[in-house]
Order: structure tokens, then sequence, then C-alpha cells
């Protein structure tokens, strides 16, 4: 038997036996887009996710913040399975897709990659011409006809505000391109596959303010169409776009909640003291 | 002015800087000794090669027993030889690097076949030739053929052609391949179009190499393709072409330098002078290939 896609299977809500439910408690009436459970992951035999439980509302940017090495990348990695490409990664626990545990045995990977986009640190766009890079994946799922991946080319152009800048260059190296424009395009990229969640490392790490400050924008434009996962140095910028933030130490989630709450009202003293820039 | 300050901007002539121009004129004349027997080399050839060079020596059939004529039915053979070695492991050796460095990981078994590779490089062509004699040549029944010559060939440059290639797999840097994985491109999706299409430069290198070797080797033919004569040249389009034996350039250069009584210097010059062009040219070609896929990296 082939494994099944998991766009192929109903979106129900999860086993009876799991004890779970797709809604959240607080009545908020929200959607869960992802939701983990238990989530441990050890690089060899260092212990670098402990017991994440977390949910991702859809249509929100959920920001995770954190010092370096406290896991947030780790985690963001385990939404789309990027971590199996770490051989000494092994995890235990489960993470959710509507409803869907990703990790079940049968869960075709590349097509849960297409449903879980992600967007890297630094730009990393292909060399190739502005589309080709584009029109890559469309192209990886089938798609053939010139006029339809034009198209998409346009139209991701334009989503990711890149458009204008990039229309009469279309074949022209990638490489050309500034850095904030080049992670525009890697995010043009990823939209083309037509992903309903978008993983974003860092994004705007490697950029300057300009080019930060227009990632920004797009992400708070994205979120009406994506579920946003964002995982951040800069904690300003988590204020500045997310609607939840959650905060990672030493490989544990110490507290997610709203993003107004979290940098105002910290329940945990470990979070007041990084926010205030105690640490890290 | 400070005399102490000003002192220490001028420049010494104490023992570090002697030191210094010391090194910089041992490593200069290091690279002079390994040049210089390269230039002389070219040098010799050219000076006493040239001489046979005709248009005669390079379409005609040798004569009078070797010691006449030309030596076109060697440079044929040997370049359908080359060809036939390069058909053989290009493909051989790119899929085996392919697996090596995108596919296979890197556990103890892997580690192993690196190492058997580096070793197998090391190994005397003559063992090369005695193997393909036993395999390809008497067990497989090839004969004395162009296909068994290749075959053995192919064999002896398949760990340049694999290190190469594997080399250039893995400087492909991983944001790329990650890039590629996270569109939900499939493992082989990536390798073809994102890792492969970087990566020719380098292969194209292992080729270039393998051309050397396979055109210059003389042992491994001895035994397997080539023949001291042949009276009638046989083309791709005959029936039975790849169960024909060849003469070859090397082979060809060894028997009228040790074999034929009588053959005069000026053609044994002029063969060898044959053998280091064919071999450049067939490098150039690779060399201009490589810069034009360089130089269209984007």
């Amino acid at each position: 038997m082939s494994p099944a896609k998991v766009e192929d299977i109903p979106v129900t809500t999860v086993d009876k036996d799991d004890n779970m439910s797709v809604k959240p408690d607080d009545g908020s009436g929200k959607k869960v887009k992802i939701f983990a459970r238990a989530l441990n992951l050890y690089y060899g035999e260092s212990h670098a996710l402990r017991d994440i439980n977390v949910d991702i509302y859809e249509n929100e940017i959920t920001a995770l913040i954190g010092p370096s090495g406290c896991g947030k990348s780790t985690f963001l990695r385990s939404l789309n399975r990027m971590n199996d490409l770490i051989p000494s990664a092994r995890l235990k626990g489960s993470v959710y897709l509507d409803g869907i545990d990703i990790y079940r045995p049968d869960i075709d990977v590349v097509a849960l990659r297409k449903r879980v986009g992600m967007v890297f640190q630094k730009p990393n766009p292909f060399p190739m011409s502005i589309f080709d890079n584009i029109s890559y994946g469309p192209k990886m799922h089938g798609i053939r006809d010139y006029g339809k991946l034009e198209e998409i080319v346009e139209s991701t152009l334009k989503a990711a505000a890149l458009w204008d800048e990039v229309k009469d260059k279309l074949h022209k190296s990638a490489f050309e391109l500034s850095g904030g424009q080049q992670q525009r395009l890697c995010i043009a990229r990823v939209l083309a596959v037509e992903p309903e969640v978008l993983l974003m490392d860092e994004p705007a790490s490697a950029l300057d303010p300009i080019s930060t400050f227009k990632i920004e924008e797009l992400m708070v434009e994205l979120k009406q169409r994506y579920t946003v996962v964002l995982v951040t140095h800069n904690m300003y910028q988590a204020s500045r776009v997310s609607q939840r933030t959650g905060f990672f130490l030493d490989g544990k989630l110490v507290e997610i909640g709203d993003t107004e709450q979290i940098f105002e009202r910290p329940h945990d003293k470990r979070t007041d003291d990084y926010i205030r820039g105690r640490f890290g | 002015m400070n005399a102490v300050t000003e002192q220490s901007l001028t420049r010494k002539t104490g023992s570090r800087a002697f030191k210094e121009r010391m090194i910089v004129w041992l490593l200069g004349l290091s690279t002079l000794a390994i040049i210089l027997p390269v230039i002389a080399i070219i040098y010799f050839l050219v000076r006493y090669g040239m001489k046979a060079i005709s248009w005669e020596f390079l379409t005609q059939m040798p004569r009078n027993g070797m010691v006449e004529g030309g030596i076109m039915p060697a440079i044929v053979g040997t370049v359908y030889l080359v060809v036939g070695t390069i058909l053989i492991a290009v493909p051989l050796g790119v899929m085996a690097a392919i697996y090596l460095s995108e596919y296979a990981g890197n556990g103890r078994f892997v580690r192993i076949i690196r190492l058997s590779l580096t070793n197998l490089a090391g190994v005397p062509s003559v063992v090369y030739g005695l193997f393909g004699l036993g395999l390809f040549v008497l067990l497989l029944r090839f004969d004395t053929s162009i296909l068994a010559g290749s075959c053995t060939l192919a064999l002896l440059v398949l760990p340049l052609v694999i290190t190469a290639a594997e080399e250039a797999l893995r400087r492909v840097p991983n944001t790329l391949r990650e890039a590629s994985l996270a569109l939900g491109a499939t493992k082989w999706q990536t390798v073809k179009n994102v890792v492969l299409p970087n990566s020719w430069a380098g292969i194209l290198t292992g080729i270039i190499l393998a051309v050397g070797r396979a055109a210059g080797e003389t042992a491994p033919i001895l035994f397997t393709a080539a023949v001291y004569y042949q009276v009638y040249v046989p083309r791709p389009t005959d029936a039975g072409f790849l169960r024909e034996p060849v003469m070859a350039l090397p082979y060809h250069l060894y028997t009228i330098t040790t074999q034929v009584v009588g053959a005069p210097a000026e053609l044994q010059w002029g063969t060898a002078l044959v053998l280091l062009a064919l071999v450049l040219g067939m490098n150039s070609i690779a060399i201009i290939i490589r810069a034009r896929l360089r130089s269209k990296r984007w």
C-alpha cells in the first residue's frame, strides 16, 4: 500500500483514545491548526525539546522567542519534519495538523511539507532565475503548463510584495536581488506550492531594518490566508506582528499566551526576566 | 618623534624577515621543480616529434613492418577505447557517487566503501589488466576487444570519477537541499533538479582525469584490447564492432620503441606527441565545457 497523503485523510477530530480536542479550552472559538503533545526531541544524548504542549491557532501569527539554543528552531523544524534529515534526531510524542498525527508511519512527508511550508533564516534561493525559483515547487508537484506557471509566478510575487521590483527581470538570476528581496523571493517560492502553514525561522535576522520592516508587513498580510509560526530572536518583532507568543528556555516551553499578556504580564518570572533583558 | 615608534615601523633585517624570504624561495623553487619536467617533456616532444607529424602520418596505416607510414589505426583505436571507457565509467560512477553522497549516510559500511575506493585508486594498472583478462576476456568471453578494454579501463578510472563526483555533490550547500525538500520535493527531485545541476563542473573534472588515464595507460589494454598490428581498422557501424581488437597509441608506442627493429626515433617521438596532443585535446574540450558551466552559474 502506498503511504496515505495528508490531504487524502479527512479532516476530523483526533481519535477518541487520544482524548484530545481540536478546539482550545479557552472558548475563544478559534480553530487550532497545529498542536503538539508531550513532544520530546533528542539529538543523540542531548535532550533538545522537553515535553512540549502547544496549540497553534489558524490565521494567526504565533511567535516563538527565547535565547539561542533554547529549542525554538528545533521545535519549528519538527512541525514539517525537517528534523527527519538529521540522522541523530529522535522524537517522542506527537504533532497534529488538522487533527492528524504527522508522525504516524503512514504519513507522506512530501505531502506534509507541501502543506506546511518553511522559510529559512538565511535567504536560500536556488541558483536559477527568479521565475524558475518560484515555479520550482509547482513543477515538482506536476504543473507543466507554462501559462499556469506564469500565473503562479505573478500572483505569488505580488503576494510577497516583490512583483513591482522584479517584474522586468524575471529571467535574471535570483542572486542579483538584495538580501531582503531574496528573502521575499523565498517566501513567494513557498507560497507557490499553496501551503496552509508557514514556518518562518528568523526570516529577518540576516536583513537590514528596512527589509525587516517589509518582511514584517508581509507576515501580517499573510496571516489572513495562512497560519504563521515565527521563530525570532527579536522580541520587538514578536510583539509587533504576533497574536500569541511562546517563550522557550532550555528545551522547554516556559509559557505561551496572548502576545500582549506575555509582554506585559508574564506569569513566569523567567519570561519576565528574558523580556526585560535580564539575560539572553 | 619617538625613536621606539619609528623603529617599530621600519623594515626589519633580522632573522624573522630572513626566514620569511627563505620560505618564499623554498616554496617557489618547489613549484619550479614540478613545472620544469613538464615543460621539458613538452619541449622535447615538440622539438623531435613535430618532424614526424604530417597529414600522412595521421591518416595512413603503418607500412613496411611499422618502420614507415602513419599511426592512424592507433589514434582511432585510442579514441574508441576512451569513448567506451567514459560511456561505461561516467554513468556508473556518477550514480554511485549520488548514492554515496545523498542516500547512503555516513555509517560504518559506507566508510569502508570510501576507504576501498581510495585503495582501488592506488592499485597498479597491470593488476587491472590481468583482472580484465580474467573477467572480461576469458570468463565473459569478450575476447581481446574494444568492449573488454573499455570495461577494464572503466574499472581503472571509476575511483577517480566517483571521488571527484562525490566531492562535487558534497560541495552543494545543504541549505539548497533543505529549500527543495521543504517545498515538498522528493529526494530524487531534489538531487536531479538542485544538486546535480550544481555539480557538473566538479564531475567534469573527474571525467578529465579519467580521459587522461584511459588514453595513456598501456598495461590494462595489453591483454584486453590492443593488438600489435591490424590490417583493417574497425568502424563503429561494423557488425560486431565492439568485439574487435584495436591498435592503441600507448601500446603502439611501446611496440615501436621496444619490439620493432629499425623504427626511426622520429616515429616514436611523433607517436608520443600525438598521444599527448590527443589527451590535451580531449581535456580542453572538457575544460571548455566546464568553464561554460561555471560561467552560467547564477
